[in-house]
């Protein structure tokens, strides 16, 4: 997936941008840092087309940094537990999805309820996981006008990802269903339910 | 402890920020203008990254339930109405009232107690995150802050061991171009470097959204969703570059023209609206050179009252 040089660019004086061929590179180089701990890397934040490392300038060597990220690792290949997350699917743009892909409610849960999912990248909220693996039938655009409030918990699709609203936020994304799961909670260990690279599968209910 | 009488416009806990937890979606927060928190922390013989206040424009009332060490910066301050000398710490005697603000002369200003304020952490950090709604909520009317009461020598700060702030004596703030340089148009980091780029009032914590010539794409697409970085100058479909502060998410998707040298964004973070920033470029180690010297001179800076 990687050779033996990654390309690298500057982002400001405390970062830089590692490259990847998507984001599961991205992650893979995240493990290996997370692994080597080279020194002066602060924390790594998964991209869909990158690794951005935060650094200590005074304590890192980039050169180093380059090798680590380059360097096999038994963690590459690992495949952490899946988690289910159990779906009711209600959701208040099943029947748009359905118009929009040409499909019957039951195909688009029939179709959305089916693959293994994988956590690209989180960002928008925290513990709000980006999760690549859709069904290229189901990639439908974003609502043309987001909704001021998507209810903690909305189970919903928008392009080529799926995800989970971990609390109420405005949102665009089609909402499919719903589910009781905690995605995010503080008090929590590990906080996050989803961390770049966890396999995800929806099971209705 | 300490009472909230009246909480000013937006008062939040600052500490050093939320790290670590990025890869999973949680904003660092921290402060919006690093140096000042810095500074305000030294004067009361605290670590660098001890929970302070960040006060914007206007400042917090507080009453202290037990003598204190105290300093402000970046705002005025009062003592049971009596105006404290600027850029220096003081002591407030159990059951006195604090009156901070306004904000001058940025949008900015901090309160510091010796011993740092007591908030519980979340994720091992006491900062306020105004995007995800982490750490404790800005401060309300009646809200109580646990403080310890640390003694501690009076300090003042030595201005001229520091550099002088580059906005205020009408130098352009150092940007490092890229890294998506290669998604605009030549001209587009001429044109930020040339033209003076005013601060709107739909700014905050999360990024000071600028007004100015607009940097022109070369190409189509979307940008792949990326790791951002406080100091970012990330430019939306309309040109318009948004300056991502302290309390920026973790990711985003547009492309970034140029990034902020570390030691400017103190000032990038005490720009009020309607004031006018301008930008050059540097190289990275330029950048890094002037974080490194800031930094040195910080140790400087702080001096006992004598």
């Amino acid at each position: 997936m990687l050779g033996d040089e990654i390309s690298l660019r500057y982002v400001g004086d405390r970062a830089v941008l590692l490259e990847t061929d998507g984001a599961a590179a991205a992650h893979q180089v995240r493990s290996r840092l997370e692994r080597a701990r080279p020194d002066g890397v602060v924390e790594s934040v998964v991209g869909a087309a990158g690794l951005l490392v935060l650094l200590d300038p005074a304590r890192c060597d980039l050169a180093a940094l380059r090798r680590a990220a380059a360097t096999p690792s038994t963690t590459d290949g690992a495949r952490p537990v899946t988690v289910h997350i159990p779906v009711d699917y209600d959701g208040a743009d099943l029947a748009e999805v359905a118009e929009l892909s040409g499909l019957t409610i039951e195909q688009v849960v029939a179709r959305h309820a089916v693959p293994t999912y994988t956590v690209a990248f989180l960002g928008f909220a925290p513990g709000f996981g980006y999760l690549s693996g859709l069904d290229p039938a189901l990639r439908v655009a974003r609502r043309d006008s987001p909704r001021q409030r998507v209810p903690a918990g909305s189970v919903a699709i928008a392009g080529e990802y799926a995800a989970v609203y971990p609390r109420d936020t405005p949102g665009g994304w089609r909402l499919l269903g719903r589910t009781d799961v905690a995605m995010f909670d503080p008090d929590q260990d590990p906080p996050a339910l989803l961390a770049p690279g966890t396999p995800v599968r929806f099971v209705p209910c | 402890m300490i009472e909230v009488l009246a909480p000013g416009s937006l008062t939040t806990v600052q500490d050093a920020g939320r790290f670590g937890w990025r890869h999973v979606g949680v904003p660092v927060a921290g402060p919006a203008d690093w140096l000042s928190h810095a500074l305000a922390n030294r004067l009361v013989g605290n670590d660098d990254g001890a929970a302070a206040l960040e006060l914007t424009l206007t400042g917090p009332r507080l009453r202290f339930g037990a003598a204190a060490t105290v300093a402000v910066l970046g705002a005025t301050a009062a003592l049971d109405g009596e105006p404290l000398p600027a850029d220096a710490s003081f002591r407030v005697p159990a059951g006195a009232e604090l009156a901070v603000g306004p904000a001058g002369p940025g949008v900015r200003g901090y309160v510091a107690v010796a011993g740092g304020l007591a908030v519980p952490p979340v994720l091992g950090s006491r900062s306020t995150d105004t995007l995800a709604g982490l750490g404790p909520p800005p401060l309300a009317v009646g809200a109580i802050l646990p403080a310890s009461t640390v003694d501690c020598p009076l300090r003042t700060v030595r201005w001229a061991a520091l550099p002088a702030p580059r906005a205020r004596a009408g130098e352009p703030l150092r940007v490092v171009p890229g890294p998506h340089e290669d998604w605009f148009t030549v001209e587009a980091l001429h044109t930020l470097c040339s033209a003076a780029y005013v601060v709107t009032p739909a700014s905050d914590r999360v990024g000071a959204r600028l007004s100015g010539p607009g940097l022109a794409r070369g190409r189509p697409g979307e940008l792949p969703v990326t790791g951002m970085v406080a100091g970012a100058l990330q430019v939306p479909p309309d040109g318009q570059p948004i300056l991502l502060l302290a309390n920026h998410g973790p990711t985003g998707g547009y492309p970034i023209v140029g990034v902020l040298a570390t030691a400017d964004l103190p000032a990038a973070g005490q720009a009020r609206p309607g004031d006018p920033l301008r930008f050059a470029a540097v190289s990275r180690d330029a950048a890094a050179r002037a974080d490194a010297e800031l930094r040195a001179a910080l140790a400087a800076a702080v001096i006992p009252v004598g």
